[in-house]
């Protein structure tokens, strides 16, 4: 099966600085995909190779085998983009920019989708308002219907839920659950790293311009840092072997002890047993995504040679 | 087919929805001109024999008009949409290259044409124009509109500020058109003047558009037709290979 994205070996350069050194990743279809990483990693300028928004100094992309320059229409039609900034056009009310949207992809009686999106997107009472008086959540609604107008195969959303309140980041993410369903491919990034745990089957983590993980978000909480432990003891206090693995003293007196592997559990209660401490109460938990991603950024530190 | 419509139908709902900005303000303009210019000059300046000045104005000022639109159109709605962002709605589709730069083109050019003919209309309320020619008239009217148009695409690629092209607005294109012979006949000019005005392409469109109403210029109208026309094709060919490339579209 033709990969929805093919990014192969894809470098840019703004005048002499380097937003991207050779990134390479493939994205299957039907895939829920996060790319990851913190500001000025190059994660939007890769976004924006792929929607065709800006040119790559080198390598090729791809989108539904698509090449996003050579056959720049049809890879844009496979494609549906929102984009990070809120943007809109003061012109026109919510149904005529959607309208105007599906034209712009050739599409003309494209009247019962659009009220489907209208209605799936919680706009229908906001149908005929004109754009300039829309809040940024619902404009950020519209942002989404204007990428689906023309039921792009492949979704990439470039952190849609930045500023965004709850009850609209939880409607939102249904909605996109469902298009991933449904088949469609879903390419994310976001800074909050509990919806991509949450979301995503595979991520890729960027620092400066490279990627620095590529892995199943399974195999990526599984790979890094073995498991978490938080204790209550008494006597409230830890036997000097155990010092080393404490990495926080929590509100109400918990320990939080980082161990590399389950086994070190027993070793764990047979120390404490030893020295006579009794145990309170005891949480074993699995790192998060948050703490992998730091851990791999830090490793990740000298990338290029640079800090 | 579809997005090339859609993009021009967009265009033109920019402009008609505010249109007493965009079309009834520079009318109003043109006759404040008219006015102006016919009450203090009328009775020294007869350009063309058995022309009265104040008839020999109203094309110059109609056809200013369309220059003038159909160039603040086109630059001004990319200049916009690159500030606002909202220009990835039309990069991110597939219209083609040819789509987005006859869109913008052809609605720069409509309305150019719509305020020249609002120009001309409201000024026949108070002076009697004669119609010699109107092919002539027209045919300048479409070439002159379009060479604006596509300037107006370049110039608003080109801006990054509302000072960019506020500049080449105020520097170039005013200054271009005013002095093209709106308002006199070149051969009243000293000869220096004169020679200058023959490499002004906007003098060439305003007088072979006045041949359409009066029968008479002041270079023969099949050399302000085949300039005119000529530009146009040429600027065209530039813009679309701006396009083309991408330059500060898809930087």
């Amino acid at each position: 099966m033709t990969p929805a994205i093919q990014v192969d070996r894809v470098s840019k350069s703004f005048g002499g600085v380097q937003a991207l050194g050779g990134v390479s990743l493939e994205v299957q279809q039907g895939e829920f995909f996060g790319l990851l990483g913190p500001n000025g990693a190059g994660k939007t300028t890769l976004i924006s190779i792929i929607a065709g928004l800006t040119r790559a100094t080198g390598g090729t992309t791809r989108v539904m085998g698509h090449d996003v320059v050579e056959d720049y229409r049809a890879a844009r039609r496979a494609l549906g983009v929102v984009p990070q900034e809120l943007v809109f056009d003061p012109f026109f009310t919510v149904r005529e920019a959607l309208q105007i949207q599906s034209g712009y992809y050739g599409i003309r009686d494209n009247d019962a989708w659009i009220e489907e999106v209208i209605e799936h997107l919680d706009l229908t009472s906001k149908a005929d308002t004109n754009m300039r008086a829309l809040s940024g959540g619902m404009k950020r609604r519209v942002l989404v219907g204007q990428a689906l107008v023309h039921k792009p195969p492949v979704i990439v959303l470039d952190e849609p839920t930045a500023g965004v309140d709850v009850e609209l980041r939880q409607a939102l993410w249904r909605f996109i659950r469902r298009l991933n369903r449904d088949g469609h491919t879903i390419v994310l990034t976001t800074h909050y790293l509990e919806e991509a745990e949450a979301l995503c089957g595979r991520i890729a983590m960027l620092k400066q311009g490279q990627i620095v993980a590529l892995d199943t978000t399974r195999n990526l909480l599984n790979r890094h840092s073995g498991c978490y432990v938080v204790l209550r003891v008494e006597p409230d206090r830890l036997p000097d072997a155990l010092a080393a693995h404490v990495t926080e003293r929590l509100e109400g007196g918990a320990y939080r002890l980082a161990l590399k592997n389950y086994d070190e559990v027993e070793n764990l209660m047979a120390t404490l047993r030893a020295a006579g401490i009794k145990v309170h109460e005891m949480e074993v938990m699995q790192p998060d995504l948050e703490e992998v991603f730091v851990q791999i950024m830090q490793k990740a530190g000298t990338v290029n040679g640079k800090p | 087919m579809t997005g090339f419509y859609t993009l021009f139908y967009k265009e033109w709902l920019r402009f008609w929805k505010v249109k007493v900005q965009t079309i009834l303000a520079p009318v109003l303009t043109a006759l404040l001109y008219l006015l102006v210019f016919a009450h203090t000059l009328r009775s020294h300046a007869e350009v063309y024999p058995g022309v009265e000045y104040t008839a020999f104005l109203v094309p110059g000022l109609a056809m200013m008009a369309v220059l003038q639109n159909a160039f603040a159109n086109s630059s001004s709605s990319l200049m916009q949409s690159k500030m606002t962002g909202n220009i990835v709605f039309v990069l991110l589709p597939p219209l083609s290259h040819r789509e987005f730069f006859l869109a913008y083109l052809l609605a720069a050019m409509a309305r150019g044409l719509v305020v020249g003919a609002g120009v001309f209309v409201a000024a026949m309320a108070f002076v009697d124009v004669p119609l010699a020619n109107p092919g002539w008239a027209l045919a300048h009217a479409i070439a002159g509109s379009g060479f604006m148009g596509a300037l107006g695409v370049i110039a608003g690629i080109q801006s990054d500020k509302v000072d960019q092209l506020a500049a080449f607005q105020n520097f170039i294109i005013l200054p271009l058109t005013f002095l093209s012979g709106v308002f006199y006949s070149i051969h009243s000019l000293p000869p220096f003047w004169q020679t200058f005005s023959h490499f002004n392409p906007i003098f060439y469109m305003i007088d072979g558009f006045r041949y359409g109403f009066f029968g008479q210029a002041d270079v023969s109208p099949w050399l302000s037709l085949t300039i005119v026309t000529s530009s146009f094709l040429a600027l065209s060919l530039l813009t679309f290979l701006l396009i083309r490339s991408g330059y500060k579209l898809r930087h």
